[in-house]
């Protein structure tokens, strides 16, 4: 009985205790989630991207990440100047997309889902060979400085301790929001963007009005490219870079069960919510189970909500018709 | 030419219904049993050295067949997707274990068996949420179990019993006198053990598919709404599926360790290998249980394979072998989708329908 009131007192005291004792181990949690979440919400958007245009499931993404960030140190190492290894990814991923659709999706148009997701699974495997035969398995280090991103970190003095801002992550935070902003822009003002959501909707009566599925298809993998591009680079500025990235890519699929597959600003949100959860759960709850819990923790966050609302926060309403 | 029903005439319908109507089936199955129950464990494959035949290629083949047996049952057969296979073969693996210290004079057939049936319970209990939502979420939830079924291999203790190394380990066993599993078995004996679970789990699927269980998973697949207007229980029908397909799963788990590695950790049933599962039933078809034969045999033996022969004739380091398998298992996987989505069954059977019509095209 005794231990049955310890555990409980743990369970549902202590950590609260915990939290109103120490605000600042608090806040700097909560920055902390804020910040992965941010970058989970980013590997999230890349999925939505393609899902969204082309009902293509793409499970390359987070290889797409690893991909990015380890081409971009790979060109620097070659003495090529920052910017311009920036500019060579984008040309490299510009020209993956032109094959991806030319020859994988375009074959497979008219599929089962299922059967096109598989084929990114084999696009993944692909990639991870040749990218490690090319790169090598290496882990690296971001070239931060090289790219003009501050370094260092802000201290907010609060209830006599301090948070900490790392600099990096308060621009992974700026950097996400403004392109965020300027992806809602494009799907919702552009041509382009129009016939994006033409496409996601149907792909015979956009075809029908004279939209060029191909084209979208290349557009649409691009952009989730340069998503990956930039989440390769935050990530791998906090951790290295190296395909142990590839995992953090799992992580992103709870939040496309909260945010919903089909909802740019869910994916934000779901990405923020499992940040958030994620990080206040280990703080507090985590020593009670042993470490590692942060590992399956968003995809338990992701089954309750599940019950709840099965199409997640902001999915299009699942239809069905016998 | 040889291969046609012509002038096999059935007078009853018990031989409409068997298994192999064909007497050509017959002879077939007939010639592979021998092959692999006589020839191979006696002469080996010609061209490789007997050992590696029985511990790299046979042994793994049989077991990774009977993964793909359960896989495809859910996926193929019920159409409800599952990447928590290599957790789930985990289970298998542990819960072998467990039963092997606890109770250490139990056979291990029967610990193998148990085992199984521990594993359905856990793939029942991770198969609950496909009574709300399936697809793409249904996927992602059941990554769920994948990494929680990992983290409890690791942080509970109590699994490996305590030890230091945090991986489980097959002591010796012994059936009719003769050591079965463990160090000192001999591959031979364990192959046999191995193929005949694959035999009898191949028996029991086919049979169960065309019965009253399987023909409701199937509508369940087809069109789950319309299955339950006509009166299938979703509930019994997607629990069941989740259940028998994490048996055979978790029968191989337990093969897997106690029968070809030794001896494992957390890292043998890690994700990779849950896609390398996937892989194996994609590649062999969906709902075919030929094709989960074809499907494991193609996606084991070939990396293997390559590597055996990139090392000792090529010399090649094992770096650039291993990533040129990893290539070549994308590549493969990205043609068999675009040529036969459904897979090599598919393909085989076009070409028993070409070989029935031969000589003429149509």
């Amino acid at each position: 009985m005794e231990t049955l009131i310890e555990i409980l007192y743990l369970i549902f005291v202590s950590p609260f205790a915990e939290m109103v004792a120490y605000p600042d181990l608090f806040f700097q949690g909560i920055w902390d989630g804020f910040v992965s979440g941010t970058l989970y919400g980013l590997i999230a958007l890349g999925f939505v991207l393609i899902f969204k245009a082309s009902g293509v499931f793409n499970f390359s993404q987070p290889i797409l990440v690893v991909l990015a960030a380890l081409s971009l140190v790979s060109f620097y190492k070659m003495g090529i100047p920052a910017w311009i290894s920036v500019i060579l990814v984008l040309v490299m991923f510009y020209v993956l997309a032109f094959l991806i659709e030319r020859l994988i999706l375009r074959k497979l148009v008219n599929q089962d889902g299922n059967i096109l997701f598989m084929s990114t699974i084999g696009l993944t495997f692909l990639i991870i060979g040749s990218a490690q035969w090319i790169f090598g398995g290496r882990p690296s280090a971001m070239i931060t400085d090289e790219l003009g991103l501050p370094n260092g970190s802000l201290e907010w003095p609060m209830f006599g301790g301090g948070v900490y801002f790392e600099m990096i992550d308060i621009s992974a935070a700026v950097i996400a929001s403004i392109m965020i902003v300027i992806l809602a822009l494009f799907f919702s003002k552009t041509k382009i963007g129009r016939g994006l959501r033409a496409v996601a909707d149907d792909h015979q009566a956009a075809l029908s009005v004279g939209i060029s599925l191909n084209q979208i298809w290349v557009i649409v993998w691009f952009v989730a490219g340069v998503v990956a591009l930039v989440t390769g680079i935050f990530w791998g500025a906090r951790s290295d870079v190296s395909f142990a990235l590839q995992i953090i890519g799992f992580k992103a699929l709870p939040v496309l069960i909260i945010g919903g597959f089909t909802s740019v600003p869910g994916a934000i949100i779901g990405g923020l919510i499992i940040g958030l959860g994620e990080k206040v759960f280990e703080i507090y709850w985590g020593p009670l189970l042993g470490s590692g819990v942060e590992g399956w923790f968003a995809y338990i966050i992701a089954l309750i909500f599940l019950l709840f609302r099965p199409q997640g926060l902001f999915g299009d309403k699942i239809i069905e018709r016998v | 030419m040889f291969y046609r029903e012509t002038g096999q005439f059935k007078s009853k319908y018990k031989e409409e219904l068997a298994a192999f109507p064909l007497f050509e089936d017959k002879i077939g199955v007939g010639i592979l049993l021998l092959l692999a129950y006589v020839a191979i464990p006696i002469f080996g494959i010609p061209g490789l050295s007997y050992e590696f035949t029985l511990s790299a290629i046979m042994i793994p083949v049989v077991i990774f067949t009977i993964t793909t047996l359960g896989l495809n049952i859910l996926l193929g057969f019920a159409g409800q997707i599952s990447l928590g296979t290599g957790a789930f073969m985990g289970v298998g693996a542990y819960s072998c274990y467990k039963f092997m210290t606890i109770f250490p004079d139990l056979n291990i057939l029967i610990c193998v068996i148990l085992s199984g049936l521990v594993t359905a319970f856990v793939g029942m209990l991770f198969g609950l949420p496909s009574l709300r939502i399936k697809g793409f979420y249904l996927m992602v939830a059941t990554l769920a179990a994948q990494f929680f079924l990992e983290w409890a291999f690791i942080r509970i203790p109590w699994l490996y019993n305590y030890n230091n190394s945090g991986g489980i380990e097959g002591p010796n066993k012994e059936m009719f006198g003769i050591i079965i599993s463990g160090p000192q078995s001999d591959a031979t004996t364990r192959y046999l053990v191995c193929l005949t679970f694959l035999v009898l789990l191949t028996w029991l699927a086919s049979n169960v598919i065309r019965g009253r269980i399987g023909r409701s998973w199937m509508m369940i697949r087809d069109m789950d709404i319309a299955a339950e207007l006509i009166g299938v229980r979703p509930l019994t029908a997607k629990l069941s599926a989740f259940a028998f397909s994490s048996f055979y799963v978790g029968i191989s788990g337990a093969l897997m360790v106690f029968f070809w590695l030794g001896a494992a950790e957390v890292e043998s049933f890690d994700i990779n290998h849950s896609f390398t599962y996937l892989f194996m039933v994609i590649i062999g078809g969906l709902g075919s249980i030929t094709g989960c034969y074809m499907g494991a045999i193609l996606v084991w033996v070939i990396p293997v394979l390559i590597k055996e022969i990139g090392k000792t004739s090529f010399g090649y380091d094992a770096f650039v072998m291993e990533n040129l398998s990893i290539i070549l298992l994308g590549f493969m996987i990205v043609v068999i989708l675009i040529v036969e989505p459904h897979g090599l069954a598919r393909l085989w059977q076009i070409a028993k329908q070409k070989l029935r019509m031969w000589p003429f095209p149509y």
